[in-house]
């Protein structure tokens, strides 16, 4: 049945070699996508002797251990690929040179004496939780979460805000100079923050934003990307609809915030979605803006933590999967949302 | 679930438009029905004016001064020093014997870059499109498959691979498996410049393949009836139909991927750091370094720098333009 879903070929005559192609590559796009991330999310469960081991197994293992009567340890379990007991598996008691000395934990009386090269470890599939516990004591890992989410969703609701303003007065009255503004703003589309750094910087510096989250919030709250998006959607929207309101003696206000608002709400989710998406992602300006590590957003966290030799993968595994699962999640849920809203504005 | 979330964000849509209402309606009444509009457009102008326009013009400031000081009344006139500083060469095609060596070794390995990486990256995203776009079961499932990485951050992205590229990493257990020798992947000068391209291609891949996916969609489908009926093969459709009509829109990914590259910073600088020495640094890694990262801060060299950036994306922009121009004019 699976295969005949997968080989129908609507109107063509049978399953030729572009299909094998075609389905090749697709399998090979799963491996080669997906792989990595779900190899970062497995290895997260390792513990620190698993993540040194070389070759790494795919799944986190730890030594299988059982409780022998007669012993008040929990042993090891080996087992054995050589000798007169091959095959068995035996409960190690403690390795003498060259020799290991076990027992069957079936038959605790008595003890075999195994060469240590003809035994190996058992293990079975254990998730270590270790890491991400150890994220929360000893790394201050709420700290950068909350930076991160103070930042995300403060910028978020002032670019909202400040482009729906913006976007409502260009789409919605006519004045002088609307065009000027209007080019004026989808201009500094070509003046992307990265040839600014340095005095923007300035301006941060001069209003004492450095080392708060501020600094990152306000440079990058009025978008082109959101203003354009937002106008063209508003244009769509009746100018009926607002003069019925003006009748009634409603503030401009209260048209912008009670009609037009609640009527942009689609274009408003995708600016929402890009906005929660460049925020938490965002890397280069918050580097430069915050250097306090209390300051510090996930992303910056993550980065002084590769750098530092001290720290060990495990910590950082654990802390890459935390931080790329919400993003994940938000795909997962709302992945045709965004797929066709970046279809349709041409920007990320 | 939602229920909390949901009368929460009521209550602050409510209380951002009461707490705006009387000073905005007062405002209202001070400017005047024809100039609200400016009331609306402020905050935003004032945003741009703060963190774009008044840059630009301070930008220029920083490159003809000197010494290490941010505050620009502090800094001395140096004319063009910075910008010869940054272009004196002995001989263009060898970083060593420019005054700023670093800074033409990033020319060289962004320029390298930008060429490999949009080239390769808009071969594969073409690709991927074109098998999107055929007729085949979970068509969404794929879609996302591919655009997955591109909703990760940089940071991420660059742990991910360096977990998988280490020295005792998968990568290298993989390969002895196989037979062949393991290879520090990242400390050796060749292999990282290859693995940034490889890391930057994966990661925003899924971004050019949607919109080139959007292109092919958007050709009429009788089109490809009309050659089908005259017998025309499967290449000579592709040839002649496919790729003539979707070139405006592989104008437009070209171009965005261009303009991407030159910026290009992040996953590479947590990849690699830049290194091994300078293999990797690319130019706005310089500008981050010199600017803010090393002691003393050069920001007047930092913006000389970014202005010779500027440069180089207004050429890209502008050729943008007239594509886009060219494009709807048809």
């Amino acid at each position: 049945m699976v295969w005949s879903f997968i080989s129908r070929t609507r109107g063509r005559d049978r399953f030729d070699v572009t299909d094998w192609l075609t389905w090749g590559y697709l399998i090979f796009g799963i491996a080669l996508m997906f792989g990595p991330v779900l190899w970062v999310a497995m290895s997260s469960f390792k513990t620190e002797a698993a993540l040194s081991e070389y070759p790494p197994s795919f799944l986190p293992l730890a030594p299988q251990t059982a409780m022998v009567k007669g012993y008040d340890k929990p042993l090891p379990l080996y087992e054995i690929t050589g000798g007169e007991h091959k095959g068995e598996v035996l409960a190690q008691i403690r390795r003498i040179g060259l020799n290991a000395q076990m027992v069957d934990p079936q038959n605790p009386g008595e003890r075999i004496n195994v060469k240590i090269g003809d035994r190996t470890p058992k293990r079975e599939f254990a998730m270590a939780w270790g890491n991400y516990t150890k994220l929360f004591q000893r790394f201050d890992f709420m700290r950068y979460f909350w930076n991160s989410v103070f930042i995300t969703v403060v910028a978020t609701i002032i670019t909202v805000i400040f482009n729906s303003m913006a976007a409502f007065a260009l789409a919605k009255y006519k004045f002088r100079g609307r065009t000027t503004v209007f080019v004026l703003i989808i201009a500094t589309l070509m003046i992307p923050p990265t040839i600014n750094l340095v005095p923007i910087y300035l301006v941060v510096n001069e209003l004492g934003l450095v080392n708060t989250p501020w600094g990152v919030i306000w440079p990058a709250v009025a978008t082109p990307t959101g203003v354009f998006l937002l106008r063209q959607y508003m244009l769509t929207i009746p100018d009926d609809l607002l003069d019925a309101a003006r009748m009634d003696h409603a503030s401009e206000w209260r048209v912008y915030w009670r009609i037009v608002l609640p009527l942009a709400a689609p274009a408003i989710a995708v600016l929402v979605i890009f906005s929660v998406m460049w925020r938490w992602n965002e890397f280069l300006w918050p580097l430069i803006v915050l250097t306090r590590s209390e300051e510090f957003t996930l992303q910056l966290a993550l980065n002084a933590f590769q750098g530092d030799l001290q720290t060990s993968w495990s910590g950082i595994l654990a802390m890459t999967v935390l931080t790329l699962l919400p993003i994940t999640i938000v795909f997962a849920l709302l992945q045709k949302n965004i797929t066709a809203g970046i279809a349709q504005s041409g920007v990320k | 679930m939602f229920q909390p979330l949901n009368s929460a964000a009521q209550l602050g849509y409510r209380t951002v438009f009461n707490l705006f209402e009387w000073p905005m309606a007062r405002a209202q009444r001070l400017v005047g029905i024809r100039r609200v509009a400016w009331l609306f457009l402020l905050p935003n102008l004032l945003i741009f004016g703060l963190f774009t326009f008044l840059p630009i013009i301070l930008n220029v400031f920083y490159a003809t001064t000197g010494s290490d000081a941010i505050l620009l009344s502090q800094r001395p006139y140096v004319g063009a020093e910075n910008f010869s500083s940054l272009l004196s060469c002995t001989d263009y095609l060898d970083p060593n014997s420019c005054r700023r060596d670093v800074f033409w070794r990033a020319v060289y390995n962004t320029g390298w870059f930008v060429v490999l990486q949009v080239g390769f990256m808009v071969l594969f995203s073409l690709i991927t499109a074109l098998i999107l776009n055929r007729d085949i079961p979970l068509k969404g499932f794929f879609r996302g498959v591919f655009f997955y990485p591109v909703l990760l951050s940089p940071v991420v992205v660059a742990l991910i691979w360096k977990w998988i590229l280490q020295r005792y990493g998968v990568f290298n257990a993989g390969l002895e498996g196989m037979g062949f020798a393991s290879v520090d992947w990242l400390t050796d000068a060749d292999w990282a410049f290859f693995w940034i391209i490889f890391v930057s291609i994966w990661a925003h891949m899924g971004f050019y393949t949607l919109i080139l996916l959007a292109g092919l969609q958007s050709i009429p489908s009788d089109v490809y009836e009309a050659a089908e009926m005259d017998g025309a093969s499967r290449w000579r459709v592709f040839a002649k139909i496919t790729m003539p009509l979707l070139m405006p829109t592989m104008v437009v990914v070209l171009v965005l991927s261009l303009i991407r590259a030159v910026q290009a910073f992040d996953e590479i600088f947590v990849l690699t750091g830049g290194g091994p020495g300078s293999a990797t640094t690319l130019i706005l890694q310089y500008i981050y370094e010199t600017g803010f990262a090393s002691r003393p801060q050069l920001f007047g060299l930092a913006a000389a720098a970014s202005i010779l950036m500027a440069v180089v994306l207004l050429v890209l922009t502008l050729l943008q333009l007239r594509a886009t121009r060219s494009q709807a004019e048809g």
